[in-house]
């Protein structure tokens, strides 16, 4: 059956046999590549072209840091590292968990709200194109803050680190974001059209600031400084501030454990949440 | 295989709710079939099936003889549905391209643009198209695979009638390139216009399968219509008619021998006034079907 069956009168009677012979092994699907190539372009301008969340993707940790960052840049706060630098390792984990949280949990809640997912599923698009395409843009969309934020800092904040540690912030920073697509996903599988910003602002500025995002957790209120040690954020808080050299509790491989951990966590959710639609909507 | 799609047996319950009953149905190839009913009668139910957006509660839905989630089967389907979304940012051009690409074989950009009617907003982003724009758009997208079988659920629904028109010539056109077309819709001018075989389906079963003039045949072939004040419900009794309608002082007769029933009514002194006698058209019989399905004549 399927492809081997493919004989309808339609589209192949009065061939010759070898024509026939082929039009029964053509491939009825379409290629992946252009078909992620465009899907892929198609999620990123959906994001691009809404400033609410381009401009705010882009520019919002860069504000942070010329508000917060560029007074005290130069102060040293320990032995080779000023407030500056471990400041502008906050503002990275913060943008790019911004960007992963933001893109995957506002776009996935939306669509679902529109339909739009409806109307996918009747498509011979296979699934995880549509999840590649939005990981890649994500990225994209995460390294260029990155691409914003790092001259910004180098700049206006006057901050001077090796390459290998410019190099190695950002990709820490990368690559410890991925738990947080997970946490999207979750939140966009969970949430509804409207509620999803709603909840993700109220988690996550919240849950940055507490896991010393913005402020040493010293400064922070006791009951606080409590369960931050042990926010998803506060981990990958350590992942950046180490890369610059700042002393952190624990461990490298300590806090790559404890995300590695998350994400599974958050990935468990995300696909109850997937299979809990699939069961309401396509069953 | 000349089946494009097939509902064996099939039921569907929601919670509690038996949307479908019971449906056996084949399209062949090259049909150009109306689903029709009213809200409610199970049409856009057995399209998700078909479609395999929805599984049978029980019996099977087949798409090109394999399973409708068949990615091989969906490849050769393009659809229009009534519970849509598309996202509001892109521009028509991307869209339509970025649909092209799930297709192997898909039609040039242009002419499915071209098909819909959108060549003015080709560029223009989804979120500027108008409602009507932006049903043509979905149609794009539904035949820019240029697919065998395209799936429509209530297409012209919001529609006015200068679009409506204009939407089923868009229709006719595709049907018109030997492609299967199966059509939900409970317009029974669209029915009527565009298919050669109407499915009626109600309240989760299927009550007629023929041509549009079968199943007008079907039914009385006569309208009687007149204004009655007093009327009651024994004056119709034992009449040769197949179905009655009642609206308030408003009464419609179908019936084969209009002759004999005003006859028998003037005879029981019915005074009515406003007589209007017709040919019955897929209205009526539809309205027949639905409300008191198929009866031979004569019998009450």
């Amino acid at each position: 059956m399927g492809r081997m069956g493919a004989e309808d009168p339609v589209s192949i009677s009065g061939r010759s046999p070898g024509a026939r012979l082929m039009a029964v092994m053509t491939v009825r699907r379409a290629p992946i590549g252009p078909m992620l190539a465009l899907q892929t372009r198609a999620e990123f301008l959906k994001l691009w072209r809404v400033p609410a969340f381009s401009i705010t993707s882009l520019f919002l940790p860069v504000m942070f840091y010329a508000f917060i960052g560029i007074g005290q840049s130069s102060q040293v706060i320990s032995p080779h590292v000023t407030f500056g630098a471990y400041f502008l390792a906050s503002m990275a984990v913060y943008a790019v968990a911004n960007v992963m949280i933001f893109s995957f949990g506002i776009s996935v809640a939306t669509e679902r709200g529109m339909k739009m997912d409806v109307l996918m599923r009747a498509t011979p698009m296979p699934p995880f194109i549509y999840l590649l395409s939005k990981c890649i843009t994500a990225v994209v969309f995460a390294a260029l803050t990155l691409a914003v934020l790092f001259p910004f800092a180098y700049i206006a904040g006057a901050v001077r680190l090796d390459a290998a540690v410019w190099a190695t912030l950002g990709y820490r920073v990368l690559l410890g974001s991925i738990p947080f697509i997970a946490l999207g996903f979750a939140i966009g599988y969970l949430s509804g059209p409207n509620s999803a910003v709603a909840v993700i602002n109220l988690i996550y500025l919240p849950t940055a600031f507490a896991s010393g995002l913005f402020f040493p957790k010293q400064m922070l209120p006791s009951f606080i400084q409590s369960i931050a040690p042990y926010l998803p954020l506060h981990f990958f808080g350590q992942l950046g501030w180490d890369a610059i050299g700042a002393p952190t509790d624990g461990t490298v491989t300590t806090d790559w454990l404890y995300l590695v951990g998350y994400g599974v966590l958050f990935f468990a959710v995300a696909v109850w949440a997937y299979r809990r639609e699939e069961s309401r909507k396509f069953s | 295989m000349t089946v494009a799609a097939q509902l064996i047996d099939a039921t569907k319950k929601y919670g509690t709710v038996e949307a479908l009953k019971g449906v056996s149905l084949d399209i062949g190839l090259g049909e150009v079939v109306a689903m029709l009913g009213p809200n409610g009668a199970g049409k856009t139910t057995s399209i998700s099936l078909l479609l395999g957006l929805r599984k049978p509660t029980s019996g099977k839905a087949l798409l090109f003889g394999l399973k409708p989630d068949d990615l091989n089967a969906r490849s050769r389907v393009g659809v229009m549905l009534q519970e849509s979304g598309i996202p509001s940012m892109l521009k028509v051009r991307e869209i339509v391209d970025l649909f092209r690409s799930y297709y192997a074989r898909p039609m040039a950009r242009d002419r499915a643009i071209g098909m819909a009617g959108l060549e003015e907003k080709a560029n223009a982003l989804v979120k500027e198209l108008s409602g009507g724009q932006r049903q043509r758009l979905y149609f794009a997208l539904a035949v820019c695979g240029d697919p065998e079988v395209l799936f429509l659920d209530e297409p012209t629904v919001g529609m006015d009638v200068e679009g409506r028109r204009s939407f089923i010539a868009r229709i006719a056109e595709f049907a018109q390139m030997g492609r299967t077309v199966v059509l939900t819709t409970h317009y029974l001018e669209e029915a009527d216009q565009l298919a050669k075989r109407v499915i009626v389906i109600d309240r989760g079963l299927v009550i007629a399968d023929a041509s549009p003039q079968e199943i007008k045949s079907k039914v009385a072939g006569k309208r009687v219509r007149f204004t009655a004040v007093a009327l009651s419900e024994q004056d119709l009794d034992g009449l040769p008619i197949t179905s009655s309608t009642i609206n308030d002082h408003s009464v419609q007769l179908l019936t084969n021998q209009p002759e004999a029933v005003l006859r028998e009514l003037f005879r029981r002194g019915v005074e009515i006034s406003n007589l209007e006698l017709s040919g019955a058209d897929l209205e009526d019989a539809f309205i027949s079907l639905t409300t008191h399905g198929v009866r031979p004549e004569g019998r009450p």
